[in-house]
């Protein structure tokens, strides 16, 4: 075999083995996606409950809590980004990075200082970079995230929020993810989460078609609030924990579909290449022989 | 009236119990409180404890929830706990060995966790 067949044989062998390995993860990212889905779906009762629990506080009394009420002035904003911890997911990570940078830089010309709380080591990766101030950062869990990782994050987040802005606290929370519309579409969203506008949330829950009775709060409306704002922050973030993690194996299984396309590209052209370089070594070596012989045959007619 | 009421018992991460019931009683922050059919609309904050739910079909269920809420309106009760597990759910040994650990440790937290699963699974004999 020829030189140039040669290589081209082996460079077919190293594609054909690169393609069966993204296979592998783009089966791998589909079933994850799907139980994602499924653990986005078993969280809903709990988040719609809990919503309309907030909606029947905000109808029953006019009870203020701290992170209920609106400052007159806010000079300072946290904002929670939630990226992923590793990569291959095509463009997820630096989409929703770029929607942060974008709110980041809104926040800032509105006047307020920005606080960054990041979750999953892309994220931090990003900042670090660029060396920019991380207030605190989590990871580890971002592809498959349990009840008890979101409330280690709501914990300084509230308390962040319930502080003074003079001694380091903020006055509203952001929060930045991937929604998973669909297995084909994810968007980065932007939102605030506090302070929660409780007639927004009462108004919410009339829309729906759904009339509150007014209700017997036991033990009293500002205790229920108390213990119902971090409970419904905490669900929240777990909300968007769960569905940034079905997002990240979505992209990642478009990201490795693409890959594996791209692969097989990549093997038929090898493979024509491969071919025509075969083509020519037999070509030459026929013309060789051809040649050789006629060669041969002049010699042996000179000496007649 | 059909005396009845629709519970759904939901936990953070998935839906624990649903149906019909006569009764349920649950602990709330100002002691335990039991309602029935007709009872008028209720949100309340729930203590860690066993919540028990009588069911239509004579049946009862008995269930640890750590914390969460009460909320019944219409007909319609729900319990809202981050963690909510039924007795028949509950690894008994495995609570008692919590119980043992988190007493030596002084772990104030994990005994109480401990010691609702257990009470949850006393009272559903």
């Amino acid at each position: 075999m020829g030189a140039q067949a040669k290589v081209y044989k082996r460079r077919i062998k190293s594609v054909s083995a690169t393609k069966k390995i993204t296979k592998a993860m783009e089966m791998i990212a589909a079933s994850r996606v799907v139980k994602a889905q499924r653990r986005v779906a078993a969280s809903t009762p709990y988040a719609t409950e809990l919503t309309r629990a907030v909606g029947a506080v905000a109808k029953g009394s006019t009870t203020q809590h701290a992170l209920t009420t609106e400052s007159e002035n806010p000079t300072r904003a946290a904002v929670l980004l939630i990226t992923s911890d590793r990569g291959l997911a095509g463009g997820y990570s630096s989409n929703v990075i770029k929607a942060a940078e974008e709110l980041t830089e809104r926040l800032t010309r509105e006047g307020k200082e920005v606080d960054a709380y990041i979750v999953g080591r892309k994220g931090v990766a990003y900042y670090s970079f660029r060396e920019r101030k991380v207030t605190e950062s989590w990871g580890g869990f971002t592809d498959n995230p349990t009840y008890a990782d979101a409330k280690k994050i709501a914990g300084p987040l509230i308390e962040a929020v319930l502080k003074d802005t003079a001694d380091g606290g903020v006055d509203e929370l952001h929060i930045v993810f991937t929604e998973f519309v669909s297995m084909l579409t994810q968007t980065p969203v932007q939102d605030r989460l506090l302070p929660l506008s409780l007639e927004e949330k009462a108004e919410e829950q009339e829309k729906k078609g759904e009339i509150l009775p007014l209700f017997d709060f036991e033990p009293s409306s500002e205790d229920v609030l108390d213990a119902l704002l971090p409970r419904y922050v905490e669900a929240r973030i777990y909300n968007a924990l769960l569905q940034a993690a079905a997002s990240k194996h979505a992209a990642t299984r478009r990201a490795m579909k693409s890959a594996t396309d791209n692969a097989d590209e990549l093997i038929k052209s090898l493979t024509r290449l491969a071919n025509a370089a075969r083509q020519a070594d037999i070509t030459q070596e026929i013309s060789e022989i051809v040649g050789g012989a006629s060669a041969l045959a002049d010699a042996s007619a000179g000496s007649d | 009236m059909a005396a009845e009421l629709q519970v759904e018992m939901v936990a953070a991460d998935r839906s624990v119990w649903s149906g019909a019931a006569t009764l349920v009683i649950a602990r709330t922050t100002s002691g335990d409180i039991g309602v029935m059919p007709g009872h008028q609309p209720l949100l309340g904050v729930l203590e860690s404890g066993p919540v028990t739910i009588r069911s239509v079909d004579g049946g009862t269920v008995v269930a640890a929830v750590h914390g969460g809420f009460i909320s019944f309106s219409d007909d319609k009760l729900s319990l809202l706990a981050e963690v909510a597990e039924l007795s028949d759910e509950i690894d008994v040994k495995r609570a008692e060995r919590a119980l043992e650990r988190a007493k030596s440790e002084a772990d104030a937290a994990a005994e109480r966790r401990a010691d609702v699963r257990l009470r949850a699974v006393a009272g559903a004999h």
